[in-house]
């Protein structure tokens, strides 16, 4: 069968059931709930007085009774410095057990441990919202016998919401625990920030052990998850290369392609309407959308405006503009670096906020809905502006949906930033090789050839044409691209669907195949 | 012969070496005014060829938008001008720059070169401007003629480098020692009512240094400004383009004499202050950077 975008997406596929297809991006929002069934979080209880603490990580896997085809999850705040993650697929594949599904917020490329057991039947399939490297291209090559799933960050609560993704065993890295497991990434020499997407996993999964370098008296405070909760607590010695979980602070791109794309976003952003007294702002945290925050910085102060909150993932860069008073709090899911924890432990109004508040959309409103302006990258954008943010040229896996699709849904006004070819790749084309965002959310494109304003959005286009913004139709970028670059080959494939991409609200927008060796 | 006129805004010129591709490609895409093409101080010395080549490909197959397109050759002394020459004089760039030009015999001996391949391929002489580039303090001396010696030289610019270097200064980065040579070049184009450049400003990393810089040079009636990291642009670009309190001020001034031309006042006063024809003058000046036109006030 066909998803609304025309993508082919089978009725059923083995090792994830029955599939449901994209209908739009509010399709299933307009009845108002969610219709399928959730699950309840478990039923633990403890003795007064009664001792959490482990020797060590396989200790505690080991008490929490790990079994074959069993879900094992992590958070990815450790970003590339985590070591936690592929300690504990080495343990449970060390205890022999196989079939496991491997459901990480994220995965990086601290994770190239865990391919052996790709290949060895220790892990068979894989829940996560980014995937790169070495893991990437393994996965497109189709080392898993089932498809894994790319959610993304508002996804994957509700996917373990509805049971989708069942955990029975999470392993949650925190940068400071106290002996009943409240843990915080705030504080602590492997200091990480925010643990927001940990939350879910330690509300919802069978067994919960919390493993940290930093054994605090208790109690822990702040704390991020909370000890009710916890079942285990680890001290070790290391929870991975602190450099590479966060580092100083954040540096803007010095690259003139992406400070020159910014600016020009910057320009979008600042004439589409939407930059006023009280708007709400979300960049990512690399290349020209990180850029983008540096111009919006300057105007904001030029033009007098305060802004409401920042959100989602948090640089050293948010964290100025609220200290300038340029906004009113910033509403943190992940951190990005060493200043940001600082400035989440000290400051009132740097709130930590868990996925689910950020961006499950089956609730009564995450913050992803009250967004005025987020500005997301791309790998690449077709002439319907759908957007691919998984797959790269060859057809690997080497990207993130992350919270890509959730804000884009949300924003008044999203805008994707990229430039239009990269090396002699173009980016804006007729088709996407895979779809993770779909047009009907993108409002804008600003690349360094030219800005595209989405049909649906005439308003935004009248906009920008009156202050003087020349707006080209995107199917004449994509021509002037295929100019430049030549028209690329379209990646070779197999049959075989080798992942699935899932929309937010848990409908599958693509599929992606095996790639053709 | 008369010049065409320059069409192009003259703030920002990017220097773009001949040899490397990618930056030849996207040399349009980043707000400069206008981008130069180079095949002289930026190439390696066995790069030169193939610099040529792919100068001259870019410039048949390449947009460059609304850019102004520059190419430096090589002088005409090296063993690497007159093949320059034959190569990229037939492409009509909107402009060639010649550098270290010295003296009037120099000018004179390459425009006849130029023109004489311009007639081989039956191209007319008023198509491609000259820019000439001053660079030692022999240039310096000889700027005024050298500059009127063409209708076809519409720009003239300071190559601050090289005249250090030429002048024997140890210490240039201050531009104490190329001011007065600035100073002159100033007055020569202002003589010939031309265009003129200032140099490069090396220290990439010092953005506050090369906003000062450029603050400096439009002060001593400078065009603009030669740049040769893209990162540059902005800041000079803002430099050069009149605030909006100075467009403001411009457009009462414009308007007042507008208004005073048909009661037949010369002289009156805005804001408490005098206005006479040249106020005027550097007030319509200040609109044209702004782009704004006289019919729309």
């Amino acid at each position: 069968m066909k998803n609304i975008l025309q993508r082919d997406i089978p009725q059923e596929l083995e090792g994830i059931g029955v599939l449901e297809p994209f209908e739009g991006a509010f399709t299933k929002l307009k009845k108002g709930w969610m219709e399928e069934a959730t699950v309840p979080p478990p039923n633990k209880a403890k003795l007064p007085h009664s001792n959490k603490v482990c020797d060590n990580l396989r200790e505690a896997i080991i008490k929490t009774q790990p079994k074959n085809g069993m879900t094992v999850s992590f958070h990815h705040h450790l970003r590339a410095g985590d070591s936690i993650l592929v300690e504990s697929i080495k343990i449970l594949a060390d205890l022999g057990i196989k079939d496991i599904t491997l459901a990480s917020s994220s995965l990086t490329s601290a994770h190239v441990g865990i391919l052996p057991y790709l290949k060895d039947g220790t892990i068979t399939q894989i829940y996560s919202s980014g995937i790169r490297g070495e893991l990437g291209k393994a996965l497109a090559e189709g080392v898993l016998p089932k498809p894994f799933v790319i959610h993304s960050h508002g996804g994957r609560v509700r996917a373990v919401h509805t049971g989708r993704i069942n955990i029975d065993l999470t392993v949650l890295a925190a940068s400071a625990s106290d002996i009943e497991g409240n843990a915080t990434g705030s504080h602590g020499p492997s200091a990480f920030g925010s643990m927001g997407y940990a939350a879910i996993d330690s509300w919802y999964a069978k067994q919960v052990i919390v493993v940290s370098d930093n054994i605090v008296d208790y109690p822990c405070v702040p704390q991020s998850v909370s000890q009710n909760y916890i079942d285990y607590v680890v001290k070790v010695d290391s929870i991975g290369d602190p450099s590479k979980i966060a580092g100083g602070t954040t540096r803007i791109t010095k690259a003139p392609m992406d400070l020159q794309i910014a600016r020009l976003a910057a320009q979008v952003i600042e004439h589409s309407g939407e930059l006023k007294d009280g708007f709400s702002f979300q960049v990512g945290a690399g290349g020209a959308s990180l850029a983008v925050a540096k111009y919006i910085r300057k105007t904001m102060k030029r033009r007098e405006i305060k802004g409401s909150f920042i959100l989602g993932g948090i640089t050293s860069y948010g964290v100025d503009m609220l200290n300038e008073g340029l906004f009113r709090s910033i509403f943190d899911v992940q951190s990005f670096d060493a200043a940001v924890s600082s400035s989440l432990i000290n400051n009132p109004f740097h709130i930590e906020i868990p996925a689910g508040l950020y961006a499950n959309p089956f609730n009564c409103g995450c913050m992803t809905n009250k967004l005025d302006v987020v500005v997301l990258g791309a790998l690449e954008i077709d002439t319907d502006f759908n957007v691919n943010v998984i797959t790269g040229s060859e057809g690997y896996v080497r990207g993130a949906s992350g919270g890509h699709s959730d804000t884009a849904s949300g924003a008044n006004l999203t805008v994707a930033v990229c430039p239009s070819f990269r090396g002699r790749i173009p980016i804006v084309k007729e088709n996407v090789h895979t779809i993770v965002t779909p047009g009907e959310s993108i409002d804008v494109l600003v690349t360094e050839r030219g800005i595209c304003v989405n049909p649906k959005r005439p308003d935004l286009k009248e906009n920008l044409v009156k202050s003087g913004i020349i707006v080209k139709d995107i199917k004449d970028l994509a021509k002037e691209v295929e100019q430049i670059t030549g028209k690329a080959k379209p990646i070779e494939n197999e049959d075989r669907i080798v992942g699935v991409v899932e929309y937010r609200d848990g409908t599958i927008i693509d599929v992606i195949r095996q790639v053709k060796q | 012969m008369e010049s065409k006129k320059n069409t192009f805004k003259r703030r920002t010129m990017l220097y773009i070496p001949g040899n490397n591709p990618a930056m030849l490609q996207q040399g349009s895409v980043y707000g400069a005014d206008g981008v130069l093409l180079d095949l002289e101080d930026a190439v390696a010395l066995n790069q030169k060829d193939s610099a040529r080549i792919l100068v001259s490909h870019m410039l048949k197959y390449i947009s460059y938008e609304a850019c102004e397109v520059t190419v430096r050759v090589n002088h005409i002394d090296t063993p690497f001008g007159l093949d320059d020459l034959k190569q990229i004089v037939p492409l009509q760039p909107d402009a060639i720059r010649l550098p270290k030009v010295e003296t009037l015999d120099e000018i004179s001996r390459i425009i006849k070169l130029v023109e004489e391949i311009e007639d081989e391929h039956n191209l007319p002489h008023d198509k491609m401007n000259i820019h000439v580039m001053i660079e030692t303090a022999l240039g310096v001396q000889n700027v005024y003629d050298i500059a009127k010696y063409s209708p076809r030289i519409d720009a003239i610019s300071i190559g601050g480098q090289d005249l250090a270097a030429d002048m024997q200064l140890v210490k240039a980065n201050d531009g104490v020692g190329i001011d007065y040579a600035r100073k002159q070049i100033v007055m020569a184009a202002k003589a010939c009512k031309i265009d003129v450049f200032d140099t490069v400003y090396v220290d990439v990393e010092n953005e506050e240094g090369l906003r000062e810089e450029a603050e400096y040079i439009k002060k001593l009636g400078f065009t603009g400004k030669a740049i040769i990291n893209p990162r540059q642009i902005e800041i000079v670009n803002e430099v050069f383009t009149p605030t909006e309190q100075e467009i403001r001020k411009a457009v009462k001034i414009v308007k007042a004499f507008e208004r005073n031309k048909k009661e037949g006042i010369g002289v009156f006063a805005v804001d408490g202050k005098m206005v006479d024809a040249p106020v005027v003058q550097r007030a319509l000046r200040v609109l044209e950077m702004a782009d704004i036109e006289l019919a729309d006030l």
